[in-house]
């Protein structure tokens, strides 16, 4: 399935959409979820990883459809919005209250949060 | 082990280092928070420096600027640039990324030249948010012992700038020298104060050796951790006679983060991680693309003043004006602190260039501060009066102590202190009633004995509280003995 060069969002997307029907779950392995899972932080049982393979990989599949298109047209963009150099003046502005924002933390003392022990250093 | 030592046994030692600069902004990289060195803790934090839902980062302008600059004065090519997130689980910054600059960095390329002649690469220099500060307690501070951890998020989100060598250093002594002449182009722009014992300026060290010849570097471990220019140096060469002795006794290095222990003057290895680390890099979706246009970066270019080389140049030749060559220390001292100006001022207003260097890169530099301050007219007044003799050494110093302290002209800051010079007749009075008063000594004096003078300025010094010029006594001294 290719799209014509110079589709429009709209036609992307119903392009995305027959490919979700299709089920394509290639190119997302179980290894690939548990490792991101990890990096994650996430506990996951076996038949959840089986689930996220199935569901990530037919993401992964949408997107790859992106490179059929002929995109030799298109000029390469680092970000969806026709914007650059949005800056702001260096000038200060309000800061919260501290003790309103200890508050919001489970553990607090010496107006530092306080976490649980770290293993290791800043990577 | 010296560098002598293993080059000596077919060694080098190659060294790259990735320097973390606090940019001196007002405020922080992607907030209006107040970009402050010592705040009470968690006072400069906001939504977005916290990353409360919802908050979305702007970027500082004034730091755009900044790093352009830097990028300038390094012979970077400045260029178009994306933000990214760096993904990391660990509680110094709460939105559990940082956002750095990943593969479109703002400066590529360049170099230092160090005092040597040596030309160090640059391979960029990006910017980046700071983290916030963690603090371990329990287990005597150390953090795998640690019992728990406090943080204090008023330096995340402080404007960075990471710049990174290639490995193109070659000894402990070239590594402190790139640091120390990266540090004075950093002041020199006006980017950041360089302070490394606050922690505006960190540095890492990836350090590997290689025999002499080979054209493959060997793996490099990276140390962290080094907080002066002395324990860089002396983490380099700890690390490279470390490396050296695994590899002829048959080892292999590791690849890992070493952690520099000063106290005991040796890197130990930190605890493994489970997996290297993957930070998932992605673009920065709250945040456009910077796109310097050639105009702006041509005005940096412009703005920037003379670098550091070329300031130490001009130094260099007013004081050697006098027909002695400048001293080369106390001329990195002062370009270093940016206190060059105060001296070509003093020197322009009439004052003895030498002594006014002498001034700055010793009394003035304990304060470089105030003394970027200073009035440059009080300053040459200050240089005059000593170097007309009205005010020895000593007094010089105490009135120049007191300016920094609360300003003012040395003439009156002098007679307040009590520092009115002695007129000729006191002085002669004073050196006789000195040699009256220590006969014994005035003899070997006579005879030859250099040493004694010291003891009969010193009693000089004492009757008159200081008061008298030591070049003036030592002449009056001389006189008495012929």
């Amino acid at each position: 399935m290719s799209l014509p060069v110079g589709a429009d969002y709209l036609s992307i997307l119903r392009h995305l959409v027959a490919l979700y029907d299709t089920g394509v779950t290639e190119g997302f392995s179980r290894d690939d979820v548990v490792y991101v899972a990890r990096l994650a932080r996430l506990d996951l049982e076996p038949s959840e990883v089986d689930l996220y393979a199935a569901q990530l990989g037919s993401i992964l599949d949408h997107v790859a459809a992106v490179t059929g298109l002929d995109t030799t047209a298109v000029p390469a963009t680092a970000h969806p919005l026709e914007l650059a150099n949005v800056l702001r003046p260096d000038t200060p502005g309000p800061t919260l209250p501290r003790d309103e924002v200890l508050s919001q933390a489970p553990h607090a003392e010496g107006g530092r949060f306080r976490v649980p022990p770290i293993l290791g250093e800043a990577p | 082990m010296t560098e002598n030592g293993s080059a000596a046994r077919g060694w080098e030692t190659v060294v790259g280092l990735e320097v973390h600069c606090e940019l001196s902004t007002v405020t922080k990289l992607f907030c209006s928070c107040p970009n402050a060195f010592g705040s009470e803790p968690n006072t400069n934090v906001c939504p977005v420096c916290l990353g409360l839902p919802g908050s979305l980062p702007v970027l500082n302008a004034r730091a755009v600027e900044f790093a352009m600059r830097i990028g300038t004065a390094l012979g970077s090519s400045v260029e178009a640039s994306v933000f990214h997130r760096k993904n990391y689980f660990y509680p110094d910054m709460p939105k559990d990324y940082q956002i750095s600059q990943y593969d479109a960095p703002i400066n590529v390329g360049g170099h230092i030249e160090l005092a040597d002649g040596t030309l160090v690469g640059i391979v960029r220099a990006h910017i980046e948010e700071d983290t916030g500060k963690t603090t371990h307690v329990g287990g005597g501070g150390r953090i795998h012992d640690a019992d728990y951890s406090l943080v204090d998020y008023n330096r995340a989100g402080v404007p960075l700038v990471e710049i990174v060598s290639a490995p193109d250093i070659r000894s402990a002594e070239q590594a402190r020298s790139y640091v120390t002449e990266l540090r004075a182009i950093l002041v020199a722009t006006g980017t950041s104060d360089g302070r490394m014992e606050e922690g505006s300026l960190r540095v890492d060290a990836n350090i590997s050796v290689r025999r002499a010849g080979d054209a493959e570097y060997g793996t490099r471990s990276e140390v962290k951790n080094l907080n002066s220019l002395r324990s860089l140096g002396r983490a380099v060469d700890y690390e490279a006679a470390r490396q050296i002795g695994i590899l002829e006794a048959g080892g292999t290095v590791a690849q890992e983060t070493r952690h520099w222990n000063e106290e005991e003057g040796r890197t130990s290895s930190l605890r493994s991680k489970e997996e290297a680390y993957d930070y998932r890099y992605f673009t920065e979706p709250d945040l456009v693309p910077l796109v310097p246009s050639a105009e702006e970066v041509a005005a940096v270019a412009a703005a920037l003043g003379p670098l550091p080389a070329a300031r130490r140049h001009r130094l260099a030749e007013l004081v050697a004006a006098d027909g002695a060559p400048a001293p080369v220390d106390q001329l990195a001292t002062v370009v270093g602190l940016g206190l060059d100006d105060l001296v070509a001022a003093a020197a322009g207003a009439g004052a003895d260039a030498r002594l006014a260097l002498a001034r700055a890169s010793n009394e003035a530099a304990n304060r470089p501060d105030e003394a970027r301050a200073l009035d440059p007219a009080a300053f040459a007044e200050l240089v005059k009066l000593e170097a007309a003799g009205k005010l020895s050494a000593t007094q010089s110093k105490s009135v120049l102590a007191a300016m920094l302290e609360d300003g003012g002209e040395p003439a009156q800051i002098a007679t307040r202190l009590g520092f009115e010079a002695l007129d000729p007749a006191e002085l002669e009075a004073a050196v006789d009633a000195a040699i009256a008063a220590h006969p014994a000594e005035w003899d070997r004096y006579r005879q030859g004995d250099a040493k004694v003078a010291q003891f009969l300025l010193g009693a000089v010094m004492r009757s008159t509280r200081g008061r008298a010029n030591g070049k003036a006594v030592a002449a009056l001294l001389e006189a008495r003995r012929n």
